[in-house]
């Protein structure tokens, strides 16, 4: 068997920015109300971190957990992880009513690096970035396709899907001209 | 003659010279001027031909509400059309051409239109050219078309790119000058994050030039401090050239910021289209100068007064020697005062009102000028500039008192608020009679989301009489026209809309013939449709209208103010969505692969998927024919990942899925397939696809390549709003796996030389799948068939796609293994007759009619769609219904065509009984089949139909089944 592959192959670009493919990362998204039994434990054994409320994402380095809408989040692991955390979710959860699904081959990531990271994802994004604090993610669009986006480590962090990870880099390395 | 003064103009650095052309004439200006003021200080003051009567026009205005200076700029990849001259910053070697004349601009064959100007009235070409109807598209238009209009739309791919950003605030200030700068200062003191865009490359609108203090301080000096203190403020952020262009609701403002424009070969986007959204938007858009209706108020030399100040003081430019100024207010006579400051001549002023006792005519008598009230300039002379004008009484005839030798003309019928941002989205105003304009009322703004004013305007574009001056006792002549008895000679030489040629007497016609809503009036004239909008006559064509309906201004109403405020370049608003990116491409893991191997695309929603793979000297037919045989004989791969895969999940899924098919899931075994049909509410076929039983409550549901966002939405939809007491879980995971179908009779060899689970009949039948290993790879293996072969649906996650398609090429070289595409996947599943969404379904077609009952339960109390497939037009056993066609002489019927029944319907036309759905050549029959819609088809079998051809004649078809290959499906069953 080969090793998984990014869908750029991480390429990277630089201009105003530094944009750079990541990856691949394990992600796997949790449906669940907020309430459920199992979830915080699930979340904590996985992202280390509590259970995100509306608009938050917590969590550092290569392991997060993001709130998504009213019962789903997104956790974000190590690529080689994903099978054991599926294995937790159904342990701690039970028969609790939950969908926990790997999607880390379904996207790409992008990371937005320098001092004019804010303006090019502004050219892109309806996000008031001057508004988005450390620890919020944003589900937005990227010109013309869906995305979501946060801070970390002094840049920006945008996941897409994988289908269209061509045109958000070109989009990006274009914004960043 | 216009010139260059030896001294002045504040804008201007007469250190510098820079060159420009204007029709191929080298000329020269400086840094700061526009193009407008640079060809006025060479002397150019006829810049273009009118629209109809090709009548020579100067520069009427110093700003965006010109309707005359209208150039080509640029040329190839940045030529650029309709550009306005008095916003167009010189730059060293500008290009500039003037428009709409033929063969030049000082001989214009289209000038013989002013002559016949009687015979070409207000509506003429609805008049004229209405009969034989046919005409008007064939021939009037076209001939209109090409001696009319503007400028030509560029021919090359633009050379420059555009951008666009988004940006919040809590308060947007349109526009820089003193209202502008205080109200920006008001908030960002407040705390508030403010954007202030002014649309010139200035500081301070008018008042520089129109006053001399501001709280005590000069102007200059109360400017400079107050930009200082915002630069300083980080809430604060400041553009210039930059025109708020669009109000919209809840907000949001298009503005547009030329970056490089002026600076050529400047590295960056050319242009930015700023996309914001703010708590509250502040106009502080200032005021437009009003023409007077006066004959001969077109010719060149005849200016609006603040312009004429503008040239002076801002650029150092001389209208001529000699300037009359005629008004209706007070303000012109800072154009008097000015005019006589740089030394130039101003041998009268003609006032319309019978009174000019204000400080400004008073101060205007102090120097000497002669003032002559109640008084009206009856004709202008000249053909392409000014010669003179003839004076008379104001509430006279036009009888001629007295014969004026000028060369310019400065002109003031009041000021106009520039309420359009107020009133794009909803804004209400009020007719002020003292100023003769519509003010914002502020009692009925546009709303915001929380029912509080959206947009206020502040300054000028509030009431002109906040302009700096002393203005408390300037009160506006209501002129509609001048004189005010004029006749009908000199009406119809006086112009009210100068870029659409809209004269008095249009209007006085229209309304004559009935016009009597301003909506209709302004479409019968083309008053105020030109590029201007009619900033200059909106006012001037509304009081003429009203006065020859005898109604007051109020009761005329006032026409629609839409978005954009002037022009936007076009490339502002596609952005970056050109060229590469222009649209999102969706690609599959392997998608490098078939590019690679020299496939043939072909766009499946945003996917681009493999049509054939064609071979050096090989046509697509004759791949597609080779790989359909291929895959028949031997083996066949496929990228299938398009294929959208849904999971559904929960304690309720299984009667969710039992809504949402048409027949049963819930009843599906774990570690088995079936096949299911979508409908919508209306009973419609909506999407197929393959059902996959995962564990006791979770299925996977395949969807087409089209339909897996669709799908999922309408999941979610009814999850969310209908069945929210439903526990149930989706989970779209299309892109997270490559799937390879792997097809034909050595199928199952070959995911033996794979290796790593049991793939036999017994292990794996029809219809099941299994989670396993293949050479290494993790998989899940769907044994369900599309061609009617041997078939295996593998998916693989994402990241190993491409890893998993080489090593099942690699592993079938011996087997002869081939890629196949799209169009091949089309033939063989038309050769057993297996329908396809999209071209057996068009959005009308129920499965019933495509004999798909056996997949409808008719045990389930409901399912989507039940309902509506039970209305009687769509249970009427009348309908047309699927058929497989056999055409006799073995050709392909063509794509789309109908089959034609006897005699014609109520419109003259050949009645039907039927159409064609699919139509392919078959390689495995080596002839023409088709499937198709036909009236109780079924019911029809061996009978003929006749289906028409493009060329003409028909073709006939024999009705038998639609499953033309391996009618027992033995092939897929081994």
């Amino acid at each position: 068997m080969s090793d998984p592959v990014t869908p750029l192959n991480n390429a990277t670009a630089t201009g105003t920015v530094t944009v750079r493919e990541i990856g691949p990362l394990g992600m796997i998204t949790l449906r669940a109300g907020g309430d459920t039994p199992g979830l915080a434990e699930a979340i904590q054994t996985i992202a280390g971190t509590g259970v995100p409320v509306q608009r938050s994402i917590l969590g550092q380095g290569g392991r997060w957990a993001a709130w998504m809408s009213p019962d789903e989040y997104l956790l974000v692991l190590p690529h080689a992880d994903v099978p054991a955390a599926l294995a937790t979710i159904a342990t701690t959860f039970g028969a609790g009513h939950h969908l926990a699904a790997d999607v880390s081959d379904a996207r790409s990531v992008f990371r937005i690096e320098g001092a004019g990271a804010d303006a090019v994802i502004a050219r892109l994004c309806p996000v008031d970035l001057p508004g988005l604090p450390d620890g919020e993610i944003r589900r937005t669009r990227v010109a013309q396709v869906a995305c979501a986006l946060w801070r970390a480590d002094g840049g920006i962090t945008l996941v897409a899907f994988r289908s269209v990870a061509r045109y958000v880099f070109d989009i990006l390395a274009n914004a960043a001209r | 003659m216009t010139t260059r003064l030896s001294s002045g103009g504040r804008l201007i650095d007469r250190t510098t010279a820079i060159e420009f052309t204007f029709n191929g004439r080298r000329m020269q200006g400086h840094p700061g001027d526009t193009l407008a003021s640079a060809l006025l200080a060479n002397g150019q003051t006829l810049v273009g031909r009118s629209f109809k009567y090709h009548r020579p026009r100067g520069i009427m205005t110093s700003g965006p509400e010109e309707p005359n200076a209208l150039m080509n700029l640029g040329s190839g990849a940045r030529f650029e059309p309709n550009q306005r001259a008095t916003t167009t910053p010189l730059f060293d070697g500008l290009e500039s051409a003037s428009q709409n004349h033929w063969p030049s601009l000082d001989y214009d064959i289209g000038i013989l239109n002013n002559y016949a100007a009687r015979l070409l009235p207000a509506g003429f070409y609805y008049k004229t050219f209405i009969h034989p109807r046919a005409f008007w598209k064939h021939v009037f238009e076209p001939v209109i078309r090409q001696s009319a209009g503007l400028g030509r739309a560029p021919k090359d791919r633009d050379a420059d790119r555009y951008d666009q950003t988004y940006a919040f605030c809590d308060v947007l200030v349109a526009g820089g000058g003193i209202a502008g700068l205080m109200a920006a200062r008001d908030a960002a003191t407040k705390g508030q994050r403010v954007i202030l865009c002014e649309q010139t490359p200035h500081w301070g609108g008018r008042a520089p030039v129109d006053c001399t203090t501001i709280d005590g301080r000069p102007v200059q000096t109360w400017i400079d401090t107050t930009v200082a203190a915002l630069v300083g403020m980080p809430n604060v952020t400041l553009l210039t050239r930059c025109m708020a262009a669009a109000v919209h609701d809840h907000g949001y403002v298009l503005a547009e910021e030329d970056l490089t424009s002026h600076a050529p070969g400047t590295d960056g986007p050319r242009k930015r289209l700023w996309r914001i959204r703010a708590g509250r938007i502040i106009a502080a858009s200032g005021a437009i100068e009003r023409p007077i209706p006066f004959a001969g108020n077109d010719i060149p030399g005849v200016m609006l007064a603040g312009a004429v100040r503008d040239y002076v003081v801002n650029f150092g430019v001389s209208p001529g020697d000699r300037t009359v100024v005629v008004t209706t207010n007070d303000s012109a006579y800072l154009t008097a005062i000015a005019l006589r400051e740089a030394g130039l001549a101003v041998p009268v002023i003609v006032d319309a009102r019978p009174i000019a006792d204000g400080d400004l005519p008073n101060r205007a008598r102090a120097m000497g000028i002669r003032v002559e009230t109640g008084r009206a300039v009856v004709k202008v002379k000249g053909g392409k500039h000014v010669r003179s004008v003839s004076l008379g009484l104001m509430a006279g005839e036009g009888a001629v008192l007295e014969e004026v030798p000028c060369d310019a003309v400065a002109m003031s019928g009041g000021w106009s608020p520039v309420v359009h941002l107020y009133s794009h989205c909803g804004g209400k105003l009020l007719w002020d009679e003292p100023t003769q304009s519509f003010v914002p009322d502020p009692a009925r703004p546009p709303l915001n989301h929380d029912g509080t004013a959206m947009v206020e305007c502040v300054g000028t574009a509030k009431d002109v009489h906040a302009m700096c001056m002393d203005r408390a006792s300037d009160v506006h002549a209501p002129v509609s026209i001048m004189p005010q008895g004029a006749g009908y000679a000199l009406r119809s030489k006086m112009w009210l809309d100068y870029q659409n040629d809209v004269k008095v007497s249009d209007v006085q016609l229209a309304a004559q013939e009935g016009y009597a809503s301003v909506e209709h009036t302004k479409r019968y004239t083309t008053l105020g449709m030109a590029t201007d909008q009619g900033k200059l006559s909106n006012i001037n064509g509304l009081s003429v209208l009203a006065k020859a309906l005898n109604e007051p201004i109020p009761a005329v109403g006032t026409t629609t103010f839409r978005p954009p405020y002037a022009p936007v370049t076009l490339g502002t608003l596609a952005g970056e969505a050109r060229g590469e990116i222009f649209q999102p491409l969706r690609r599959t893991p392997i998608h490098e692969w078939h590019t690679k191997s020299g496939a043939y695309m072909e766009p499946v929603g945003l996917w681009h998927r493999p049509y054939c793979f064609a071979r050096p000297g090989e046509t697509h037919a004759q791949a597609v024919e080779r790989e359909v045989n291929n895959t028949r004989q031997a083996l066949g791969f496929l990228d299938a990942s398009t294929l959208g895969k849904i999971i559904v999940k929960g304690p309720d899924a299984g009667r969710f899925l039992d809504m949402l098919y048409t027949g049963v899931m819930s009843t599906l075994p774990v570690g088995k397939c079936r096949y299911g049909l979508m409908c919508n509410e209306q009973g419609f076929l909506s999407d197929d696809g393959v059902v996959a039983r995962i564990s006791p409550d979770t299925w996977l549901c395949h969807t087409t390549s089209g339909g897996a966002d669709r799908i999922h939405a309408w999941m979610e939809d009814w999850l969310q709003c209908e069945w929210w007491d439903w526990q149930v879980y989706t989970a779209n995971v299309t892109e997270q796996y490559a799937q390879v179908a792997i097809v034909g009779p050595n199928a199952r060899k070959l995911l033996e030389n794979l290796g790593g689970m049991d793939v036999s009949r017994e292990a794996l039948p029809f219809m099941t799948w299994a989670d396993g290993t293949l050479a290494g790879f993790p998989v899940r293996v769907y044994r369900i068939s599309f061609s009617g072969e041997l078939s295996y649906e593998v998916a693989v996650p994402a990241s190993l796609g491409l890893a998993f398609w080489e090593a099942c090429l690699a592993a079938g070289k011996d087997l002869g293994a081939m890629p196949y595409g799209t169009e091949a996947l089309h033939v063989m599943r038309a050769e057993k007759g297996f329908i396809m969404i999209g071209d057996e379904t068009d959005g009308t077609v129920i499965p019933q009619d495509l004999g798909l009952d056996w997949a409808i339960s008719k045990k389930k109390p409901d399912y989507l769609g039940k309902r509506g497939q039970s209305r009687p037009h769509l249970a009427s056993p009348d309908r047309w219904k699927l058929v497989g066609l056999e055409t006799l002489d073995g050709s392909v019927i063509p794509d789309g065509a109908y089959a034609v029944a006897e005699g014609t319907n109520a419109n003259g036309q050949r009645n039907t009984e039927g159409r064609v759905t699919s139509t392919y050549y078959s390689p495995t029959l080596r002839r023409g089949i088709a499937m198709g819609l036909i009236a109780q088809g079924p019911e029809r079998m061996g009978q003929t139909v006749r289906f028409g051809k493009l060329n003409g004649g028909t073709v006939e078809a024999r009705i038998v089944s639609a499953v033309f290959v391996d009618k027992d499906g033995d092939k897929q069953n081994v």
